[in-house]
Order: C-alpha cells, then structure tokens, then sequence
C-alpha cells in the first residue's frame, strides 16, 4: 500500500496556558478530498498551520509520503507542493492574473528580465486545466471572489502544488460558484493532488469529500469515509451531543400590517426598480447568487449610502433615510454581511459594541450600560470571560451574537440580515436560527439574505429572488424549492 | 498553577500597557536625579513642565485626532498663525481676552476647516488636507507679518504664558485644566467614546449610527483649539507674534502622542498616557541640557526614543498576541 501523502502523529500544540491541539493525527491519501470539521476552536486551523509549516508542533511527527519532515517550514512546505488557500485570499489586487499566479517565481527570459509571453501563455493553460478561462492581463481587483480563488488555486498549481489546503473557500461565494469551486476540486482530484477541505456547511462535504476527518476541543474525534457518515452522526461528532432540529418549526402564517414598504428602489448600476414589503413577525428571505445586489439593498435601505429613486414607508409613513441614524431612528437594524469590516469594533469592550447605537446621549452611563449588556449576554448565551473585554477575544459564533444583540438593546423592529451566520459553527448557527424565529414571534419584521439556501428555505415565511439587481420572483413558503429558487436567481423563468 | 502564572503575567501586561509611559519617566527622572544635582529641585520641574507646556497642549488635540486613526501635520503652522493674529489683533488695540478668542476662534476655525475637507471632498486620507493646511496657514502668517515678529504685547496677555498662578507656572495650570477637560470629554461622554469608535473601525461606527463626518470635524476642530490654545501661551511667553512659531512643532505632537501609547491604527490611546509623553520629551531635553550635550545629539537622542517607544510597544502587543 502506498504511503499516505501527509501523515501528522500525535500532534499537539499550546498557546499561552491553552491547549489547541492534544495528540491529533491526521492523515492525507494521495489524490483525496479530505474535509476536515468541527466548530470554532476545535484546532483545524492550528492543525493545517502546522501542516503548512506556519506554526511548529509542540509534541508529535510530521511525515511526507513516508519520510519523516523534522523542521517543516513555509519554504519547505512549499518545495514538498503544499499550499494554502486561506479564506482572506493573499493577492494583489493591481497585479494581472497572470502576475498573480507567478507572483514571486515570474519565468525569466535573457538577462533575468520577466518573459511575460511565457508567462501569459502558462496562466492561460493552468486556468483552462482548471475549467476556466480567464483572461490573464485583467487586474485580480476586478474579479469575483470565486474567480479571485480560482487564481489562487492555479498559482498553487503553478508551483506543483500536490497538497492544497482549503480554508471555507465557500464562505464567501454564491451557490453557482461553489458548484463551480466543485469542478475544480475535482479536476484537482483526477490530476492526482490531494485536498484538504475546511468548512462548516455539511452539505458541501457530501457533494465533494472522500473522507470527513471531526476535531472537537482540540481532539480527534473521528476519521471516515463519507460514505459511512450519514449527516446526524457527523453533527453529533462536531458538537458532542445528539443533534437537533436545525430549524426551529415555523409559527403561525404573520398577518400583522406591512412594516417595511418599499417601491420602485434604484440604485445605479446596483439594483434597479425593487418593491416589497415585510409584515410585522414575518420573516422575508432574500435569495440570489453574489452579485445580485442584496447586500447593496439592505444597505440602501439602511442609508449606506441611501438608494437614488424610489420609495420607502416604514408603518405605512412615507419616510427619508439619508444615513445609518435616519434607519436608526425609525427601529431599522443592519446586521452586515462582514461582521469585521462592518459589524465590530474588534479592540473595544463587548459592552461598547453592544450599547453604541442605542446609548447616544452626551453623558455616558458606564454601570447602566454594563448591567444592561451583561444580562443581555446571558439572555442570548453570549459567552464571554467579561464584558469589558475586546469583542475580538470572542469566538466567530459570540462575535455574530454581539452584532445581533445590540438591535435588541436598541429595540429595533425591522432587521435587516446579510448573512447571519456566514463563517460561524454548527451550534452558534442553530442558535441564531432561535433567535431570528423569536425576534419575528415577538412582532419583528426580518429580511433575511443568505448564501445558504437551505437557510433562506427553512427560515423565511416568503422568499424573494434577485437576479442581477432586480427581483425575478416572489415564492410563498409553500411553494419554494431549490430548484424553483435558483431558476430564478440565475434569470431563468418561474 | 499554569493558570495563575498566566494571569500573573496577563496583569503584569496590563499594568506595564496602562503605566508604561508613566515609569519610563519615572526611571528617567530617577536616573537623571543621580547624575544632575540640579535636576530634582521643584524650580527645575515646573521648568521641565513649562516647557513642555506648549507641546503638551497640541499633543492632546493631536491625541483626539490620532485616536480616529488620523493625523494632523498643521498644528505647528496653526500655532505659527494663532501668534500673529493675536499679536495683530492686540497691536490693534483689542482687549487681551478678545484676542485670545481670536487665537482660539481661528485655530478651531482652520482646524474644522480640515475636518470638512477630510470628510466632505472624501480625501482618501487626513494626511492631505492637513499637509495643506500646514503650507497655507504657515504662508499667511508670513504673509500677513513680512516675516517680521510683531513683539511688545500688553501684560494682561502675556501672564498666560509668563505669569503664575500661587506660585505655578501659568502655562502649568492652562495644561492640568485642558487635560482634565479632554479627559472628561473623551472618557465620559458620547461624542468622546464615538472617536474611540471610528479609530476602532470606521465602517462598523458609522453602521451603529455614530454621526461620523461630524465627529471628526469635531476632532480635527479640537486639534486646531489646542493649537490657538498654544499659540496664546507661547506669544505671551516670547512677548511676540513670530511667524515661524512652531516649526515642525506638529512631529513633537505626534510623538508625544505615540510615546504616551497611543496607536496610529486608532482607537487607541489616553490623556494621561499623552501628558506623560510631552513630559519625556521635556525631562529628555532637560536631562540632556543639564548634562551639557548639545541641541545636535538631543535630536539624535528624541528619534531613538519614539523609534524605541513605539517598538517596545509592538513587541508587547506580539507578546499578547501569541498567548490568546
């Protein structure tokens, strides 16, 4: 039998006084998609750190195809093939694709100057292999995020990557191109490299893994061919305990009056000609691929920056929404899709980041705010060491729990949601689940965007498609499948 | 056992964070104590003090700015130009009290100006505006003095920089009562903690609803106060409106700020840790003075230490980093 490409024994490795990774071994075959779960914290990060020579192990060996690798650095890891495509992509944005793919390793004619016929040519042939073309002399800054990985991946290939570690390469991409991310793996697969696959959407393991490996608390708790892991039993791995109704049953059909009324909504070149409406204790999903404009709408409708045209009536009054503290003002809350960039103050206390848009008064009230975040905290389950401590000690799960908890405080009636529950774990995601399904019980009306089909089918009372900035259709709850959702989000007909 | 060794260390970091500043002065007056006999006497620290006056003053506007993730390179000219209006407007026969408001009118004035061009004109960062400000507002002190100095101004004026007060410097006093107002202003009150906000994360602030463009014209605004603030306390200590008053003034601002412990990437950053900043760069001039090396080696000596201050703090905040 031949030897696994990457064998990882008894690895263990501390942070501080914490323990990340307790005896953990980890086994690549040659030419296998291994996926690799468990929830935030469990180690698979530090794990494929280490396989990449980013970090060294505390105990444990390291072997490559058989041999053992004592002192694997990032420079060795690289000469072995291995390579890592992390979740925030390392590209630079001015450079061509082709610039990008032999960033630092450019073919060089006479007098070592850059032969960029050769080097055009050879990024014109790995993307082909990759099944898309693309074309080589456009800056990366103008690609999709896919299409953006897709260079990533095809510079992994250009160094004769044979192990390519993937970091949730999905988190940030719509269904179509992760379905195109999967013929990429694929082609990766029958070329004979192995990949490692991070990820915390479980359906995607079931349509492009071999072999499931679950870390939890820093343990291995399993490693399996997939196909003698049906889904409950692998959840029950991930989170220790049986699993649950991921979706919380769906209350009474809502008849409040609309909330949120809008007509006509335009936005040049972002989205054009919108109309809808939310009822109080409704929630309204919002599908469409990335790049249908559903981001740029929740945040018109937030005033950042406020549409060009159309209409918006908030408890049937016409109203103006200039800027955040207009939405604000009128109970309109934005969870945004990117809770760093977006959503947190990351150095700040918990408690800042919970109070700032509902304490605006000149004096702050320190103890009220305090006493008031720290019952909200325990009211959601936020798990924190304390509230005065940065938001950016807390896990992706208690980060999200943070931006959504501070509308509670600031009693907001209509939620805006882009992405709930992009990048965090099983347990947190059921929890938001809960959470969104009371805000609507209590009287809230939602609108729910979400890459995740399955979220946008199990939550929503009434799903709203959008292709290419304007809507294509409205599906009752009864009436949505995937097929009908995705028919109309690529432009199809319904 | 682990774990107390670890919080043992967690605290000790964050005393060292939160009083870092504080005893590296502390070490530098105890040295200096032991090599000068002159150097712990109370005539020579309310000159240290006094001295620094000015510097402490436009480092606390610099800190509201800087704690935005901003920086504002026209303090130095604002001083240079809050001088020679003030010193026209008295040589015009306007009471001293008017023309101090004049001093701090115009500062304000020109500083929001620079808040409005950041914010309004969407520059891509406060570099530029201020950068713009610092040759404008340095030309029309220039322009509207010839390069001359415009000296002998009325006593009432100068006791704000010559005067005492029981016994205190005025300059002193001026500095303990801005500094207990920006501390106030920035731990106690909502417009204060919204700086703290955008410094943290700009979007994520304004998505919460902080009133972004506004807070920083208000920051940059304060930052030109404290500069017509200076301008008042220098003029009256020089007895004269010099145009080129506070020449590179702006960099001794920045770091004090940075030395004190506050970070350019924002959201970061205290009075105290400010004040304590202008007083090493003061206690270092001194020091040096006393212990006869020349002005050339003293600029030599302050660059090593913002270069090393600011070091020291990036190895600390690695160190935090790698034990999570």
């Amino acid at each position: 039998m031949t030897p696994p490409l990457l064998e990882m024994r008894e690895i263990s490795k501390s942070f501080g006084g914490a323990r990340a990774l307790d005896g953990v071994s980890f086994e690549v075959l040659p030419g296998e998609v291994h996926a690799l779960v468990g929830e935030n914290g469990a180690g698979k990060s530090t794990l494929m750190n280490i396989a990449s020579g980013v970090l060294r192990p505390d105990a444990g060996r390291i072997l490559w195809e058989g041999r053992a690798l004592p002192d694997l650095d990032p420079r060795r890891a690289q000469q072995l093939g291995i390579a890592f495509v992390h979740q925030e992509l390392a590209l630079v944005p001015q450079l061509s694709v082709a610039e990008n793919i032999f960033l630092g390793r450019h073919p060089l004619a006479e007098l070592r100057l850059v032969d960029w016929p050769k080097m055009r040519e050879r990024a014109h042939q790995l993307l082909a292999e990759l099944g898309r073309p693309l074309e080589p002399d456009l800056p990366v800054g103008r690609l999709s995020v896919g299409e953006q990985q897709l260079v990533e991946i095809a510079r992994a290939l250009a160094f004769q990557a044979r192990l390519v570690i993937m970091d949730e390469p999905t988190a940030a991409l719509s269904e179509h191109e992760v379905s195109r991310l999967f013929q990429v793996i694929a082609r990766l697969r029958q070329r004979g490299v192995s990949v490692v696959y991070i990820t915390h959407r479980l359906r995607e393991i079931y349509q492009t893994a071999d072999r499931v490996t679950v870390l939890r608390d820093g343990r291995r708790v399993v490693s399996a061919p997939v196909s003698e892991m049906p889904p409950d039993l692998l959840i029950r791995h991930i989170v220790g305990r049986p699993a649950q109704e991921q979706f919380p049953p769906p209350g009474p059909p809502p008849s409040g009056p609309p909330v949120l009324r809008v007509r006509a909504l335009s936005s040049r070149k972002r989205f054009q000609d919108v109309s809808f409406h939310v009822r109080a204790g409704e929630i309204l999903g919002l599908a469409g691929l990335v790049g249908a404009g559903r981001t740029e709408l929740l945040e018109a409708l937030f005033g950042a920056p406020p549409a060009e045209a159309g209409q918006i009536w908030v408890d049937d009054r016409p109203v103006r929404i200039r800027c955040p503290l207009d939405a604000i003002r009128l109970g309109i809350a934005l969870v945004p899709d990117d809770r760093k960039s977006k959503g947190l103050i990351p150095g700040a206390p918990v408690f800042w980041n919970l109070v700032l848009p509902s304490y605006r008064r000149f004096l702050l009230r320190p103890s009220e705010e305090l006493a008031r975040s720290q019952a909200l905290m325990q009211e959601l389950r936020i798990r924190a060491p304390g509230a005065r401590l940065p938001v950016a000690s807390l896990s992706g799960g208690n980060q999200q729990k943070v931006v959504l908890a501070r509308w509670l405080l600031a009693q907001a009636r209509v939620f805006l949601m882009d992405e709930p529950t992009r990048g965090i774990d099983v347990g947190a995601k059921a929890e938001v689940y809960q959470l969104i399904r009371r805000l609507a019980a209590r009287g809230a009306a939602v609108v729910l965007v979400s890459s995740e089909l399955e979220e946008v089918l199990g939550l929503a009372d009434r799903i709203l498609v959008m292709h290419r900035g304007r809507v294509t259709g409205e599906l009752p709850r009864g009436e949505a499948t995937e097929e009908a959702v995705m028919r109309l989000a690529t432009g199809g007909a319904a | 056992m682990n774990s107390e060794a670890s919080w043992l260390a967690r605290t000790l970091s964050g005393v060292l964070r939160r009083f870092g500043p504080l005893l590296a002065l502390l070490l530098m007056c105890a040295a200096l104590a032991l090599l000068s006999e002159h150097f712990l006497t109370v005539d020579n620290l309310l000159n240290v003090f006094r001295q620094s006056a000015v510097n402490a003053l436009l480092a606390l506007g610099q800190l509201t700015v800087i704690i935005t993730a901003g920086i504002d390179l026209s303090v130095g000219s604002l001083l240079g130009l809050c001088c020679v209006l003030a010193a026209m407007a008295l040589k015009a026969g306007v009471p001293s009290a008017a023309a101090i408001l004049i001093a701090l009118g115009a500062g304000a004035a020109l500083g929001a100006l620079n808040g409005i061009l950041f914010t309004k004109l969407r520059l891509p960062h406060p570099f530029i505006p201020t950068l713009g400000m610092m040759n404008v507002a340095r030309g029309l002190a220039l322009v509207l003095t010839g390069g001359f100095p415009i000296s002998e101004l009325p006593s009432s004026f100068r006791y704000w920089g010559a005067g005492t007060l029981a016994g205190v410097p005025m300059p002193v006093v001026v500095v303990l009562v801005f500094c207990l107002l920006f501390h106030l202003f920035l731990t106690r009150t909502t417009p204060g903690r919204d700086l703290y906000a955008i410094g943290g994360n700009r979007q994520a602030a304004l998505l919460c609803g902080v009133p972004v463009d506004r807070r920083l014209i208000l920051a940059y605004a304060l930052s030109g106060l404290m500069a017509g603030a200076g301008a008042v306390i220098l003029a009256g200590r020089m007895n004269s409106g010099f145009p080129l008053a506070g020449v590179g003034a702006e960099l001794d601002s920045i770091a004090a700020v940075i030395i004190g412990g506050a970070s350019f990437f924002g959201g970061v950053g205290t009075v105290l840790g400010t004040l304590v900043g202008a007083l090493i760069m003061g206690v270092l001039r001194n020091g040096l003075n006393l212990l006869d090396v020349s002005a050339y080696w003293q600029t030599v000596v302050i660059g090593a230490v913002i270069v090393a201050a600011v070091w020291v703090d990036v190895v600390r905040q690695r160190a935090a980093q790698r034990s999570p």
